[in-house]
């Protein structure tokens, strides 16, 4: 079966990003990015289905500025088949994404689409959700544990409490949760036979997509600033503070 | 204007979580309060009674008793017709269910909001909590799932709602519930406790978690989290795991032992009244945070704490 992945670039997660002087937006100018780090497990998982038999075909999809294709050459590397970029200077929300991806999941038409569960810039957790409802197709969300079977996927998902296990007609849709699996490190002959793999390049046109913002951003403001209190010498004086000063116990 | 909230329960009892958004609703318009299970009778009493609740709509059918996204979304987005803001807290029920509601709608969808500033315009985290947005938007219908950490839990009591039968969808049959393993635990639950006693990969094994960190947590009544390092360790269950990708909490009371205070992990946690550190690394970026910190070896420091503490409380 076919398998779809899709994936973002974002600020590398060990950056710490600041908001503008003119709080339009934070600063990315100039950070280090890379692949959103729950989209690599998807790909880590799409490859070992591959690899264990169970999926014959990954396509890794991109929707974004031109320096997506960056973000594909890496899912390449790491074992996919071949790659599509919407490629687009709209920021894109999560809605829009789905959208696209449903337009290409039913030209494609994959049996699993994996996703992460959320973009550690936008932090929304809703794409594959929406995907999934746009698609009519079934969605475990936050996966811990991915099994094929016949005509079904079982998957366990995070919740609250611990943890459950659904199965789910397919074509579905996963998303990733951190404790899927463990994504390879890519090779450098990987990379550079990932080059030579197909990379499809479209537009929001070719799909009909309409990229226009539903929300708009006003603000976007530093956190509220805790400053550094005291350090203490104790345990006995802690208990002091904590009773007298700050009465929380 | 009117919002429908979906109450999270598992048809005994209504999750507190809830309550939250209810107080966060409470701001845009009357609440109602969508009660979709099977055999959930005492949940739709219970939310009748929270103070602020305008109405509840109750829907039984088998199909939605293991709240999965793809019953009750569609029996949402066909109620959705009276409601401009659909609501759930961000508990994993509010994320999983709510971006469905969203697509169906062709509705857009804000995440995680902080705060209400009025019916169009909210506040939400990016970036794992180091920078707050702020959108705007006219949309006809906007979905919503509210960060409980920011708003207070809404009262249990007081009110007197009334409760409507409502019709259900069919069954989708599209995915099937086969298993549910929950963490037993005599301890409060993470995201409503008022303490909250945390570790991280200093401790080094899970053995050395529990014999640290549970005589801490008794004394104070605690619940117990863990940074993702931890977790991955397997030092405490997955849904310990406090930070950006894990659970946000805000108690009166945050005790870090051994935790450096990665972004990762202090996006779930920054917002506690009284924040505690303990670390033998005098420049650990906790301590930037941290109202009070002891520089020191939590194997030492700890033990001492549980006992000053069994002096005073």
């Amino acid at each position: 079966m076919k398998a779809l992945v899709a994936v973002k670039r974002v600020v590398d997660y060990n950056v710490k990003v600041r908001v503008k002087a003119d709080g339009s937006d934070v600063d990315i100018g100039n950070v280090k990015m890379s692949m959103n780090p729950f989209d690599e497990i998807a790909v880590e998982e799409a490859v070992r289905l591959k690899e264990a038999g169970k999926v014959s075909e990954i396509v890794a999809v991109s929707l974004g500025e031109k320096k997506c294709e960056e973000t594909l050459r890496t899912a390449l590397a790491m074992g996919a088949d071949r790659a599509i970029h919407v490629e687009t200077d709209a920021k894109l929300e999560p809605l829009a994404v789905a959208k696209m991806l449903k337009t290409i999941a039913d030209k494609e038409q994959p049996q699993l689409l994996l996703l992460g569960k959320q973009a550690i810039d936008d932090d929304a957790n809703q794409t594959a959700q929406m995907l999934a409802a746009l698609l009519n197709a079934p969605q475990a969300t936050f996966a811990s544990k991915v099994s094929i079977g016949d005509g079904e996927v079982t998957v366990s998902r995070e919740i609250d409490g611990g943890e459950e296990t659904l199965a789910l007609k397919l074509p579905a849709v996963i998303s990733t949760d951190l404790r899927l699996n463990e994504p390879r490190f890519v090779k450098l002959p990987n990379i550079m036979a990932a080059k030579k793999k197909p990379l499809e390049k479209l537009t929001p046109a070719d799909l009909g997509a309409d990229t226009a913002a539903r929300l708009r951003v006003v603000k976007v403001s530093e956190p509220k600033a805790r400053q550094a209190g005291v350090k203490v010498a104790d345990a006995a004086e802690l208990v002091a503070k904590l009773k007298n000063e700050a009465k929380v116990i | 204007m009117s919002v429908l909230i979906i109450a999270e329960h598992d048809n005994q009892q209504l999750n507190p979580a809830t309550l939250h958004a209810v107080t966060a609703a409470a701001k845009l318009g009357e609440v109602h309060v969508l009660v979709a299970g099977s055999g959930a009778a005492a949940v739709a009493d219970a939310v009748k009674q929270v103070a602020g609740v305008g109405k509840v709509l109750r829907a039984e059918a088998a199909h939605y008793a293991e709240g999965l996204a793809e019953e009750l979304a569609p029996l949402v987005a066909r109620l959705a017709t009276d409601y401009r803001y659909i609501a759930a807290t961000a508990t994993a029920f509010g994320k999983n269910l709510l971006p469905r509601v969203a697509a169906l709608l062709d509705a857009p969808q804000v995440s995680d909001l902080t705060e209400v500033v009025d019916g169009q315009t909210f506040v939400r985290p990016i970036y794992a909590g180091n920078a707050f947005e702020t959108v705007q938007s006219d949309a006809e219908k906007l979905v919503l799932t509210v960060r409980a950490t920011a708003f207070d839990a809404a009262a249990a009591s007081g009110g007197n709602a009334e409760v409507l039968e409502t019709e259900a969808t069919p069954a989708q049959n599209l995915s099937r519930f086969v298993s549910r393993e929950l963490t037993q635990s005599e301890r409060p639950e993470l995201t409503q406790a008022k303490i909250v006693v945390s570790g991280g990969r200093a401790l080094g094994s899970a053995e050395k978690f529990n014999e640290v960190l549970t005589p801490l947590a008794d004394v104070l009544g605690a619940a117990i989290g863990a940074t993702r390092a931890a977790v991955d360790a397997e030092y405490a269950p997955n849904d310990a795991q406090v930070g950006q990708t894990g659970k946000v909490v805000a108690p009166q009371l945050y005790i870090a032992a051994g935790i450096s205070g990665a972004i990762q992990h202090t996006a779930g946690m920054q917002d506690s009244k009284v924040i505690v550190a303990i670390n033998k690394d005098p420049e650990a970026p906790i301590f930037n945070i941290a109202d009070y910190g002891i520089v020191g070896d939590l194997f030492e420091v700890v033990p001492q704490l549980v006992g000053e503490l069994k002096k005073v409380v």
